[in-house]
């Protein structure tokens, strides 16, 4: 099977040249190690010499162009309550390398970033103008076209947490990750948002707990029937790292340890 | 499948081959100009063994497209000596037992010069986050740890 | 972290004045590695180097029905496609070379996989890309099999065979049980005697070694008809000799060239990546590389295998333990690999570095449909020492004793009789104990503080070996016909006893051993004079004895495996009774006639 690579001068003109055969690369992390292995089908590689790498503050949005790579986020003024995210995701040379576009795409385990994303109520801007929340968007991701940029809420201080657990420190692959946004925090929260990463097929929102924190104080009484129904509506899978009985059994107390602001686990 | 023509330095040397589409940077440069330093130890990112500089940066030969690096400047261990003179990072690798196989050395060496060509005083944990891509399965890290710290030292006291 | 030297401890056992141990000295090859420039097997480039990929199973266990190659070899790029076929000798099991088991592993598997990666077809090509999308364009047509993944369930009646070779699903000791033997003392005197009985369950996981560099190897045509190997092994001559069988080649033809490996810790001694690429070199005359990509290092690449240990001690009041017994499974995986070995060793550490009267094991290495198991750092050992001292620690529990302590008190003592029946020396456990307490600040009572290595071992019946009761339960093939119990002594119908001896004075048993494989074991049963056996055949034939203590012996005590005698030079080799009992098996007696047309006797080249 003959490969090809096309380059584009710009994403509009690599979404025009799209096809169902055909993958774009980015960052490489996720497309290349395909290539490496010669995944079958993959026989048309698509990327653009230049992509933008912007952060642009939109009001209370902040927008990141895809190709922005997860060491632009740590290094970024703007995007600083993401800093800690994108510090989890890989060691320094993937963090050079990975886009917040790829982390949309990447499969379970991965795709910590796009977690908190999807917690901080994330939008899909696709290269053709159209655009779709979050969490649409990962139902049918494989479908999508292009992504152009993402935004997102930017929260106060205090009102964003990230949590991934990982079996090797400093770094390892998540057993899971939880990202929440407490609008409210530490007292009253209102209109709460939590996504898990690596339980399920993509990040998934923890509704049910969201909702029973609705006007409730972050304190071990207020939070007591978010963490019982803490993994209503996750699907966690087996894999090598742990089997979905053990996520399930300790996302509520992952959970808890972000709702409560305690120190993760040295 | 037509060959694609890429030019870039390799330190410090202009290099020019031709590469199949596709083709990652770890395969050109061990294949095709004979650097071997990098090393293959998983073609997925996540062993840091083929780790190198691009445009000073840390970045993975086996997840690069060898063609999208075209003019860049590729920093590999195989050309940290200067002639017979060790890098201070050899040096203390060497004295500080932090190599034992060997494999994960050249990249490991790499992910530390880029943390030290940013931040010349870095502490503990900081070298082991810059190291935290990169997987040894001889040494349990912390000769590495040290040895990176000791080079540090030494690099610090001689600009100083 | 610098070594602290403890020059206080065994200080007369002992040079101080060494010149170079101890001594900060800079690793003779480190230049290379941390210049890039140290020569791994894949730092040798070649004109025209061919790459290998092979074809594998995704079933546990499946029949292959038909396979079809023909598009794949069409493709560009293609050299060559390997079959089973095409490798002259395709049956060996790595302990071959010294004598140990039966050749049960193909290179390339032509009728029945038997693990999830067990390769069937190989393809050689210009790329590695080209290699990888014609593997993928081979139809294998499989009929999955029912298999087995669990080693008690492999035990089972019910159970699919896995090994053909072995088609009761264990490995054959001494040509006469499906376990490996202990038998010290009388387990179920001491437990009698005990005030606690503590039992405990321990299971370890298959580990993968993972070395950064995968296993690989590069062959190439050199001159005068030899075939060049670069290799990643970290056996070079064991690789070596493995590659002259399988492909049935005089070792002189054979330049393997190693020593400079990316990591090993045991992932690196199976061999089959050498046979593999010089193969390949041979059938196309060009240079093969034939190396893991880091999927298939880590799916069927031999990790260490998966344990199962279930430990019953009778402790007394003091803490002293009387009885320790030992039922335990190595998971083999598919096939032999160093399985078998890893239980004999395991069998000779028991019962860890305690000096207790009474021991008794039962150690299986079992076939399951899994990835076949090799050697990693300390296989044999660190997965029983694991349940051991767990073990000690619940043991301390139940005497309510200090877990330090509770090890010094039956810790080995210079002198004294371990239960494989050789005299413990250079004993330090005791020291070990009192310095690790030490660094973690933890109180000792005066006695334990004062104990020492070489103080109290050795005498009365520290020194003995005891009356041994023993058994003749488990032969090959019973276990599967009657679903016998696994543990030691369970199910006996009738137990024969070996006479106590001595070993540290002159003093010796008046009773002679009674059966040839105590006659071979002479020294450690203690007795000295004449034996004069009447007939040194396999006790097939011995009858069981009565359960009372009798002056007549019946089993044997094998606690190393004695190595099955030469077959005589110019005969052909009977077939094992493992063998005769399928012979209406038709891939068994394949199996069978590929071995009697074999010019090799369990590695050894057969006089023509």
């Amino acid at each position: 099977m003959t490969l090809t690579v096309e380059t584009y001068g710009t994403l509009a003109e690599a979404n025009a040249a799209r096809r169902g055969d055909s993958r774009y690369l980015a960052g490489g992390t996720l497309v290349m190690r395909d290539l490496n292995y010669a995944v079958p089908g993959l026989s048309r590689v698509l990327r653009v010499s230049n992509p933008p790498r912007a952060i642009r503050q939109q009001g209370e949005r902040l927008s990141m162009d895809a190709g922005v790579t997860m060491a632009d986020v740590i290094e970024s003024r703007e995007a600083a309550f993401l800093a800690p995210v994108a510090r989890s995701v890989g060691g320094p040379a993937v963090r050079n390398m990975a886009t917040v576009g790829g982390n949309l795409f990447a499969a379970h385990p991965y795709g910590d970033f796009t977690a908190a994303l999807l917690a901080l109520d994330g939008e899909v801007q696709f290269v053709d103008g159209r655009t779709q929340p979050m969490e649409a968007f990962l139902a049918e991701r494989d479908r999508a076209p292009l992504v152009a940029s993402i935004t997102m809420r930017m929260p106060r201080t205090g009102e964003f947490r990230f949590r991934k657990v990982a079996r090797v420190k400093p770094k390892g692959v998540s057993v899971m990750s939880i990202a929440a946004w407490l609008p409210g925090a530490p007292m009253r929260v209102s209109q709460v948002r939590i996504a898990f990463g690596a339980m399920g097929p993509t990040p998934l929102r923890a509704r049910a707990a969201e909702q029973v924190l609705e006007g409730k104080v972050l304190d071990a009484s207020g939070i007591e029937r978010a963490l019982s129904v803490a993994t209503q509506g996750l699907a966690p899978v087996d894999d090598a790292l742990a089997s979905a009985w053990y996520r399930n059994e300790v996302a509520p107390v992952h959970l808890r340890r972000l709702l409560l602001d305690e120190e993760p686990e040295p | 499948m037509s060959k694609i023509p890429v030019q870039f330095t390799l330190n410090g040397t202009e290099k020019a081959v031709f590469v199949d589409p596709g083709a990652n940077l770890l395969d050109v440069l061990r294949r095709g100009v004979g650097d071997l330093s990098p090393k293959y130890g998983c073609a997925q990112g996540t062993c840091g063994s083929c780790a190198m500089l691009i445009d000073g940066e840390l970045r993975l030969g086996c997840l690069t497209l060898a063609e999208a690096v075209s003019g860049a400047r590729i920093e590999t261990t195989g050309g940290l000596q200067t002639g017979e003179e060790p890098h201070p990072l050899q040096t203390a690798f060497m004295e500080g037992f932090a190599a034992q196989c060997g494999y994960c050395t050249p990249g490991m060496i790499m992910a530390a010069k880029a943390l030290l060509d940013r931040n010349p005083n870095p502490s503990r944990d900081d070298v082991i986050e810059a190291i935290s891509g990169n997987i040894c399965r001889c040494t349990g890290y912390q000769p590495i740890v040290d040895a990176i710290l000791t080079a540090a030292d030494r690099m610090r006291g001689r600009i100083a | 972290m610098p070594v602290e030297f403890r020059k206080d401890l065994f200080a007369n056992e002992r040079d101080d004045t060494l010149k170079e141990i101890g001594q900060p000295r800079i690793r003779q090859d480190i230049l290379g590695h941390v210049s890039g420039r140290s020569p791994y097997y894949d730092d040798h480039l070649f004109e025209g180097l061919l790459h290998m990929r092979c074809v594998r199973s995704p079933h546990h266990h499946a029949r292959i029905r038909h396979i079809d190659a023909g598009a794949a070899e069409r493709m560009p790029g293609v050299v060559r496609v390997v079959w089973p076929a095409d490798v002259p000798h395709n049956i060996n099991t790595l302990l071959s070379l010294i004598n140990f088991g039966r050749d049960d592993e193909a290179l390339l598997q032509p009728s029945r996989v038997t693990y999830i990666g067990e390769p069937v077809l190989a393809i050689i090509a210009k790329t590695e890309r080209e290699a990888r999308e014609a593997a993928a364009a081979v139809r294998v047509d499989w009929e999955p099999l029912p298999h087995v993944l669990d080693v008690e369930e492999a035990l089972k009646p019910d159970a699919p065979t896995v090994n053909g070779e072995y088609p009761n699903n264990t490995f054959d000791y001494h040509d006469l049980y499906d376990h490996q033997k202990l038998r010290f003392g009388d387990v179920e005197k001491g437990f009698r005697e005990a005030d606690h009985i503590v039992e405990g369950e321990y299971r370890m996981s298959p580990i993968e070694q993972a070395p950064i560099e995968t296993c690989g190897a590069i062959a190439a045509p050199e001159t005068n008809d030899r075939y060049v190997c670069h290799t990643a092994t970290q056996g070079l001559f064991f690789s070596l000799a493995v590659t002259a069988k399988l492909l049935d080649i005089a070792s002189s033809r054979l330049h393997f060239i190693g020593g400079t490996v990316g990591g090993g810790f045991g992932g690196k001694v199976d061999s089959i990546t050498e046979p593999m690429a010089v193969l390949g070199a041979r059938l196309t005359g060009q240079p093969v590389k034939f190396m893991w990509d880091r999927e298939e290092e880590m799916q069927v690449g031999a990790p260490r295998g998966a344990e199962l240990w279930r430990i019953k001690d009778g402790v007394a009041r003091d803490g002293r333990i009387l009885a320790r017994q030992f039922t335990g499974f190595f998971d083999s995986g598919a096939y032999t690999r160093l399985s078998s070995y890893a239980v004999v060793k395991g069998t000779g550490h028991l019962p860890g570095p305690y000096t207790i009267p009474n021991v008794a094991s039962n150690v299986y290495c079992v076939f399951t449909n899994r990835t076949p198991a090799t050697a990693m750092r300390g296989f044999g050992i660190t997965g029983v020492d694991f349940a051991i001292e767990c073990q000690m620690d619940k043991v301390a529990e139940a005497a309510g004793l200090d877990p330090i302590e509770l090890r010094i008190l039956n810790a080995y003592r210079d002198g004294d009789m371990k239960a494989h029946r050789r005299e413990a020396k250079n004993c330090a456990l005791i020291e070990c104990c009192q310095v690790a307490a030490d660094k973690a600040r933890w109180p000792l009572s005066p006695q334990s503080r004062a104990a020492s290595s070489m103080t109290e071992g050795g005498v009365g019946w520290r020194a003995e070996i005891p009356e041994t009761v023993t058994d003749q339960v488990g032969r090959i093939g019973e276990r599967r016909r009657q679903a016998l119990p696994s543990e030691p002594g369970a199910g006996a119908a009738a137990t024969g006893r070996v006479a106590a001896g001595m070993r540290r004075d002159d003093r010796s048993v008046e009773l002679p051993p009674q059966v040839a494989d105590m006659a071979k074991e002479q020294e450690r049963t203690g007795y000295s004079g004449k034996v004069d056996l009447p007939d040194h055949a396999a006790p097939a034939s011995v009858q069981p004895a009565p359960a009372t203590p009798v002056q007549r012996p019946a089993a044997p005590l094998p606690t190393q495996p004695p190595p099955p005698p030469p077959p005589p030079a110019g005969t052909a080799p009977s077939l094992p009774p493992a063998a005769q009992q399928r012979a209406d098996d038709p891939e068994a007696a394949e199996q069978a006639r590929r071995r009697a047309a074999s010019r090799f006797i369990s590695g050894t080249r057969r006089r023509r």
